[in-house]
């Protein structure tokens, strides 16, 4: 069953992993990308990381992929122009990636970090609860990285402002008190006029 | 049972996927972010497996921060690419090139 | 003792700094009572040591004020060594520079330059008086060197003057050329030696002997004889023997003064005093010695003709100058130092005072200096008349004056010594006497008597030559003395300032001899500075020879010296009184030795083109071709041309494509996954 599952959603990444740098339509790349956090998510929970699963997708997919959603709907880029140049260099790429899985399949293969060497943990009880334990750690072990984490994100929103903003518009908010204040002679200013002559 | 070196080797091979996704792709700068979102949910997978194996939350941790600063990083850059489409009207990686030397 | 010795050293510097650095606030009253009073302090002190050590017979005495550095076992400090030729040196210089320096108050008295002037001359009292009262060579190189850097300012004290600046470098660059020697020298000393103190070394001169030293190779040398000859070198340059010669009849730019004081009587003895110093030294040297002998005699004979043909009063006393210390170095070749210092002494009172009587002259006829214009100044100015007929009497060496004794010493001396050169050297020096009788008395006689030429325009056609500055405008020159009248009217004697010093410098000029001789020549005056080596018998057979003055004048009157002088002395007054049209037939006769005299030998040209010229040519060289091409073009240019080709590849790399930027990364992966892979394999 655990085999099942965990083939499946790898396959499902790798596949959508795929597709998001082969598809022509970015808004198309940013759902399969979703797709690929999702089937992350799954492994995730496959690990017992329980938390960080769902964290993923409520926070990384929801927020982050929305926002590269939005981004790529707000920006209005000629899609056919997007397509040149990919044929051209996709057998490089395509050999650097293989050579370099091969690569890495040789460093990480069950070789060194089979079974055999790491073996695989008890299953947890069924009241193990994820996030507990990561919250203990958080807040006594990791305490300081977690105050300059969330210092990161304030830089971040600041940064993101900053960076954006062209500055306030100038709005006209009306202000009663004074428009009831206002004289005639501040209005109006008499400019001499020969009279008209109605003849 | 799943050994390590599967994740292991699905984390390498996100990796490689985006990192020819780079190479690839000439045309559109989005593309290229969500290639760096790639890398790092492999990387992130990498830990998370690390950490169920060896029984030690502190992966769990790492992952967390990694989180955060990948949605930070997100932010901005998806701030400064607007900044240059407003400024380039492009976002043509090809057109991007005032950094040659 | 201790507190004479510093005031009589630093009176003339505090002096000197104040009238020149508050010139304007003292004012030139202020600038040369200063001063003055300064100079008086260290004659009237210098008198009084000379009292104690040489009447009185009190003890050498050395006294190390300050050690200013040590470098591993070498001590350099500030002392003062004062025994017998220390104090007769510090009386003289003292005294000529206390007169000189009231000189100054009427010859300089209309001088813009006033305070400065006086704070020049102070500061190189106390230079000279550094450098006579040292006690260790450095110290003494000290002193060298500064009174050169005021001879420098003083030669071109007039600035704005192109003759001056050339001259004032020229004298200068030669000095330097003297000084590379010495410090040479000094080097070698240091190096063999181990000390820079006198007694230090002198005490090691036997054992300094038996050293030799190899300087081309294969060629042994004696120690002592290359220490001494590049310490003569040194004398040389100072003192002004050839060829280091050529800067001196160019120093006569400077004013009047100071070509008294520093060219005549003071700094160009320097040499002298030096060689005199350093006796235990050079007497272990044959070979130095007859270099001494055969470099003095030749500057004492040649440069004696060459005053013979000399038209501006100043340079005549210049090359009588020039051709004295020749007599002096050759004393010193012949081991007679005593006899050399005793013929400085004299010679700083009367060539003092034939400079200062120059002045009064040229002050007289409004910065003239031509001798060809001038004439019957007898009746004018009788002052300055007497006190140069005592001048050029003791000169030439006439008996009964200052020069008789010291003059006749030394070729006494000369003709005594035994070393290979002296033979040519007596020679040398016995017509030299007649030279001498003839030039100083043929300008005597051309300046004081016969008709008066002052409007005379006959002297045109050669004033380009000799005398360089003879068509210079008046306004920059010797100044006045503030006589009043205009171009016209009968010249004037000077006044009380300028004669009052010619009246003082007259008396040593004809008693100085008489008083020293017996104790220099026959009682060994100085015996504890000088030291003479018994092969050298020279002085002895003096010592032995001379009872006492009364005796000497009369031995002299049948001497072959004094009758040469007279020789020299009659001819002149034939040639210039009896027949004033036979010097132009002898000119036309003897066209050309006369044309090399007023060459001066070519020395000046062979300078200008062999040193100035390559000198010149090298630097160019070095600057286009050295600089311009190789440090600029290959090195500086060049190397900023390879960055440049190099960052030009480079930049390849940086084309601004990320995803190149990306790749990059991804060949540097992996490269470090094949290096784990290969570790991981084994």
């Amino acid at each position: 069953m655990e085999q099942f599952i965990f083939w499946a959603f790898a396959a499902m990444l790798v596949f959508s992993a795929c597709m998001v740098i082969t598809v022509r339509n970015p808004v198309h790349a940013v759902l399969f990308l979703v797709v690929a956090f999702v089937a992350s998510s799954g492994l995730w929970l496959l690990l017992e990381a329980e938390f960080l699963a769902i964290a993923l997708v409520l926070v990384y997919v929801g927020a982050v992929m929305v926002l590269f959603l939005f981004v790529v709907m707000m920006l209005d880029v000629n899609i056919a122009r997007l397509r040149e140049g990919f044929i051209r260099y996709l057998p490089v790429g395509a050999a650097f990636a293989v050579a370099t899985i091969v690569a890495m399949g040789l460093v990480v293969g069950s070789a060194n970090f089979g079974l055999e060497r790491y073996a695989a943990p008890a299953r947890k009880a069924a009241d193990y609860n994820n996030t507990a334990e990561l919250g203990a750690l958080l807040y006594t072990k990791f305490l300081y990285p977690f105050e300059i984490a969330g210092l990161v994100l304030l830089v971040a929103i600041i940064a993101a402002i900053a960076l954006t903003m062209r500055g306030t518009r100038q709005v006209k908010n009306p202000k009663p008190e004074r428009q009831v204040e206002v004289r005639r002679e501040e209005r109006v200013r008499i400019v001499k006029m020969p009279p008209e002559r109605r003849t | 049972m799943i050994p390590l070196s599967n994740y292991l080797v699905l984390g390498a091979v996100l990796f490689c996927l985006s990192v020819a996704g780079i190479f690839i792709n000439r045309k559109n700068v989005i593309v290229l972010l969500m290639c760096i979102e790639l890398m790092l949910l492999a990387v992130n997978t990498n830990f998370i497996a690390f950490s169920h194996f060896l029984g030690d939350l502190t992966g769990q941790v790492f992952v967390f921060f990694i989180l955060t600063v990948a949605a930070a990083e997100s932010a901005i850059g998806l701030a400064i690419l607007v900044v240059v489409f407003r400024n380039r009207r492009t976002i043509n990686v090809v057109d991007l090139n005032s950094m040659k030397g | 003792m201790q507190t004479a010795v510093l005031v009589i050293v630093l009176a003339p510097l505090l002096g000197a700094i104040v009238a020149g650095l508050f010139g304007r606030q003292v004012g030139r009253a202020g600038a040369h009572w200063v001063t003055i009073l300064g100079v008086a302090a260290s004659f009237l002190l210098s008198a009084w040591m000379f009292h104690a050590i040489v009447l009185k017979g009190a003890e050498p005495f050395e006294w190390s004020l300050y050690r200013w550095a040590s470098v591993g076992t070498l001590d350099l400090e500030i002392g003062f060594l004062v025994d017998r030729l220390t104090v007769t040196m510090m009386v003289v210089v003292s005294f000529v520079s206390l007169m000189v320096h009231i000189y100054t108050i009427g010859y300089m008295h209309d001088d813009p330059g006033y305070q400065r002037f006086f704070s020049y001359i102070a500061l190189f009292t106390f230079s000279m008086l550094m450098l006579v009262m040292s006690n260790n060579f450095l110290q003494l190189f000290f002193g060298w060197e500064a009174v050169g850097l005021v001879s420098y300012l003083l030669i071109g004290f007039w600035y704005t003057r192109p003759t001056a600046i050339y001259a004032n470098l020229k004298a200068f660059l030669v000095n330097r050329v003297g000084d590379f020697g010495f410090l040479l020298g000094i080097a070698l000393v240091l190096m063999y030696a181990g000390s820079l103190n006198y007694q230090e070394v002198f005490a090691q001169a036997p054992e300094l002997a038996r050293q030799r030293v190899s300087i081309v190779a294969g060629q042994e040398w004696m120690l002592l004889t290359v220490v001494c000859l590049l310490l003569f070198v040194g004398a040389m340059g100072k003192s002004a023997q050839m060829p280091l010669h050529v800067w001196l009849p160019d120093s006569m730019e400077g004013p009047t003064p100071i070509s008294a004081l520093i060219h005549a009587a003071t700094m160009v003895t320097a040499g002298i005093f030096m060689v005199a110093r350093m006796s235990p030294l050079f007497e272990h040297s044959d070979t130095a010695l007859n270099v001494v002998l055969v470099v003095g005699s030749l500057t004492a004979f040649l440069m004696g003709l060459v005053g013979l043909v000399q038209n501006d009063i100043k340079r005549v006393v210049a090359y009588s100058t020039l051709s004295q210390l020749g007599y002096m170095t050759v004393a010193l070749g012949a081991s007679a130092y005593s006899v050399a210092i005793f013929h400085l002494m004299t010679h700083a009172f009367f060539k003092a005072l034939l400079f200062l009587g120059a002045g009064s002259v040229i002050i007289a006829l409004h910065h003239e200096q031509d001798i060809r214009r001038m004439g019957g100044l007898r009746r004018y100015m009788p002052i300055t008349w007497i006190t140069c007929l005592i001048g050029s009497l003791a000169l030439i060496g006439f008996p009964g004056m200052s020069g008789f004794y010291s003059k006749d010493a030394i070729i006494e001396a000369v003709h005594h010594s035994e070393l290979p050169a002296a033979h040519w050297a007596y020679l040398a020096v016995l017509s030299g006497v007649f030279v001498t009788a003839l030039y100083s008395f043929r300008m005597f006689f051309l300046v004081f008597h016969g008709k008066p030429r002052l409007d005379s325009h006959d002297a045109h056609g050669h004033h380009a030559h000799g005398a360089r500055h003879a068509g210079v405008p008046h306004g920059q020159d010797e100044s006045h003395t503030g006589h009043g009248h205009g171009e016209a009217g009968p010249p004037r004697e000077s006044p009380a300032v300028v004669t009052a010093p010619l009246v003082l410098l007259a008396i040593p000029s004809i008693l100085a001899g008489g008083i020293a001789a017996k104790a220099i020549l026959k009682d060994g005056f100085f015996d504890g500075s000088i030291v003479v080596h018994a092969d050298h018998q020279a002085v002895r057979v003096l010592a032995e020879e001379f009872h006492d003055w009364k005796a000497a004048i009369v031995h002299g009157l049948t001497a072959t010296p004094t009758l040469l002088a007279v020789a020299g002395l009659v001819t002149a007054w034939a040639l210039y009184l009896l027949w004033p049209s036979a010097p132009a037939l002898l000119a036309k006769a003897f066209a050309w030795p006369r044309l090399v005299l007023e060459r001066k030998y070519g020395f000046d040209e062979l300078n200008e083109f062999l040193f100035g010229g390559g000198a010149r040519g090298t630097g160019e060289v070095l600057s286009r071709v050295g600089d311009g091409v190789v440090i600029d073009g290959v090195g500086v240019n060049g190397a900023a041309r390879l960055v440049g080709w190099i960052s030009g590849k480079l930049r390849w790399l940086q084309s601004g494509y990320l995803y190149h930027y990306a790749f990059a990364m991804i060949i540097g992966v992996l490269l470090l996954l094949g290096y784990f892979v290969h570790g991981v394999g084994r």
